[in-house]
């Protein structure tokens, strides 16, 4: 058995330091693992979200030696135990304490988000084909791992105005469903500010789904929002027709 | 397990806890975009060496001298390509990483300053990404004919390695422009229902045909630049006298 070193973030809002911890490792462990190890025999109040250690309900993500991770699904033998594994909180969220923080904010983007809206008396059937691309987006799991890494949240601080990757995605198994009847183009732009996404795809690196974030549902919204907002030809073709955008 | 006294240092100063070498990515493109740019853009000024007998190098096709126009034409011939590549979304990705560092790779820090993304002046204007890719087809027009005239010789119907590479560049041009995530809006991505009528459903087959290739449109785009940087080394190569064409047929 080989022994390894954790150093693991402890503190709140106020502040706080990295703390060391050895934790002897076994085959198959991950770092949620070696975090419950630790809060077992060493720090009892070591506080840690988790549920499912499945990947599948997003609770425990974290910073492993600097990446956006679910704990529950990095490896110990995918890391360099040879040096000490850093294990922060996600940083673009405000701290709680140790690796719980603050995420209420991404509950209050969602609530501006106008929910699916079926069509008024239309036939209640579509076909297979018709719902792929939402089902892709339905894996979300929130873990918030993607608005975590997301530069515009995480170096910019652009809260106000912006909603980030995972309520794109959102918007996306919305306005891609067959059934729903809302045109949300221009909340993307005002309000969800679609527009400061630079598609530099971080957000679809990290998730743990591989929702394909940047290409599926970001590019994608963003050609919808030039059709109603952008594209001057489509302009002068509406403006002839007498059609709307939204 | 004893725990260890001592507190560590916090490392929040540092613009990432990253171990790994995150800064490959960014200084492989800077420099494969560079060095390919700065070679484009010599070529593209030497307004010469462009052409040997059928063979057209791709910098200066269509094959066009305006009289009003002063400087070399490939630097009037470029833009619609330019226009192409710049406001890409893989190429926006590849820039703003490799150049702007916004973000220089996934969390790791960024110089401040203001950041308004894409929605100021001037990349709001990569809103116009479907403009270049209308140019860009039609300009496929024009090279197409340029691989068609590369398989024509004084003789009859041949194959030269130029013929080849040409093709390469042209065949690689055309996998990159029909693989834009543009395109794939266009040809159905921006319905909601693909199986409600039957222009939808045909629409529906050719938007998966495009979601394949546009899986690929990051190695389309980088095969695409070495293919036409090539076929221009290998006429410029010719044309200067340099290399002898290989006759394969
Ligand atoms: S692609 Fe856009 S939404 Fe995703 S992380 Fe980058 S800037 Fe944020
Ligand atoms: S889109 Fe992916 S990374 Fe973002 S919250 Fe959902 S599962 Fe997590
Ligand atoms: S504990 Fe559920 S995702 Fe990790
Ligand atoms: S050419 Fe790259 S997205 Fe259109």
């Amino acid at each position: 058995m080989t022994e390894a070193v954790f150093h693991v973030f402890r503190g709140d809002a106020k502040g706080g330091s990295l703390q060391p911890y050895k934790v002897q490792v076994e085959e198959g462990m991950v770092v949620l693992d070696a975090i419950h190890r630790i809060q077992a025999q060493d720090a009892p109040d070591l506080a840690v979200r988790w549920n499912c250690k499945a990947a599948k309900c997003g609770s425990c993500s974290a910073e492993v030696n600097g990446k956006p991770s679910l704990m529950c699904k990095t490896r110990l033998d995918a890391l360099p135990l040879d040096q000490p594994v850093v294990v922060k909180p996600i940083r673009s969220f405000p701290v709680i304490r140790d690796l719980v923080t603050d995420v209420q904010w991404n509950y209050e983007v969602n609530k501006k988000i106008p929910p699916f809206t079926p069509k008024k008396d239309a036939p209640w059937r579509w076909m297979q084909e018709d719902i792929d691309r939402v089902q892709e987006f339905r894996k979300c799991i929130e873990c918030f791992l993607c608005q975590n890494v997301c530069h515009v949240i995480r170096e910019h601080g652009v809260k106000s105005g912006f909603a980030g990757p995972r309520f794109f995605v959102r918007v996306a198994s919305v306005e891609m469903h067959p059934m729903d009847d809302l045109n949300r183009t221009a909340l993307l732009k005002d309000e969800m500010g679609i527009g400061y996404c630079n598609i530099t795809k971080c957000c679809t690196e990290v998730c743990p789904e591989d929702i394909h974030i940047t290409d599926n549902a970001i590019i994608p919204l963003k050609e919808r929002v030039v059709d109603d907002h952008y594209d001057p030809v489509r302009k002068i073709f509406r403006l002839l027709s007498g059609k709307k955008s939204s | 397990m004893a725990r260890v006294a001592e507190a560590v240092a916090s490392s929040e100063s540092r613009a990432t806890d990253r171990r790994d070498a995150w800064w490959l990515a960014p200084v492989s493109v800077a420099v494969g975009l560079g060095v390919l740019g700065l070679y484009l853009f010599w070529a593209a000024a030497q307004n010469g060496n462009f052409r040997f007998e059928n063979y057209l190098s791709p910098v200066y096709s269509p094959e066009v001298h305006p009289s009003w126009w002063p400087i070399s034409p490939a630097f009037l011939i470029l833009l619609p390509p330019l226009f192409f590549r710049t406001t890409c979304y893989y190429y926006r990705k590849a820039y703003y990483r490799a150049f702007f560092w916004d973000p220089p790779a996934c969390a790791v820090g960024e110089p401040h300053r203001n950041y308004t993304g894409e929605v100021k002046f001037p990349f709001i204007l990569q809103n116009m990404h479907r403009f270049s890719f209308y140019l860009a087809a039609f300009w496929l027009i024009f090279l197409w004919y340029d691989v068609f005239e590369a398989f024509r010789f004084a003789s009859g119907f041949g194959v030269g390695l130029g013929s080849l590479v040409i093709l390469a560049s042209t065949g690689t041009l055309t996998l990159y422009t029909l693989s834009c995530h543009s395109w794939r809006h266009m040809v159905g991505g921006k319905l909601d229902c693909f199986s409600c009528t039957a222009s939808a459903r045909s629409r529906h087959g050719v938007w998966q045909r495009v979601t394949h290739l546009n899986e690929h449109h990051q190695l389309f785009a980088w095969i695409s630049l070495f293919a036409v940087t090539a076929a221009d080394v290998y006429v410029r190569l010719l044309a200067m006298g340099v290399i002898h064409d290989v006759r394969l047929l």
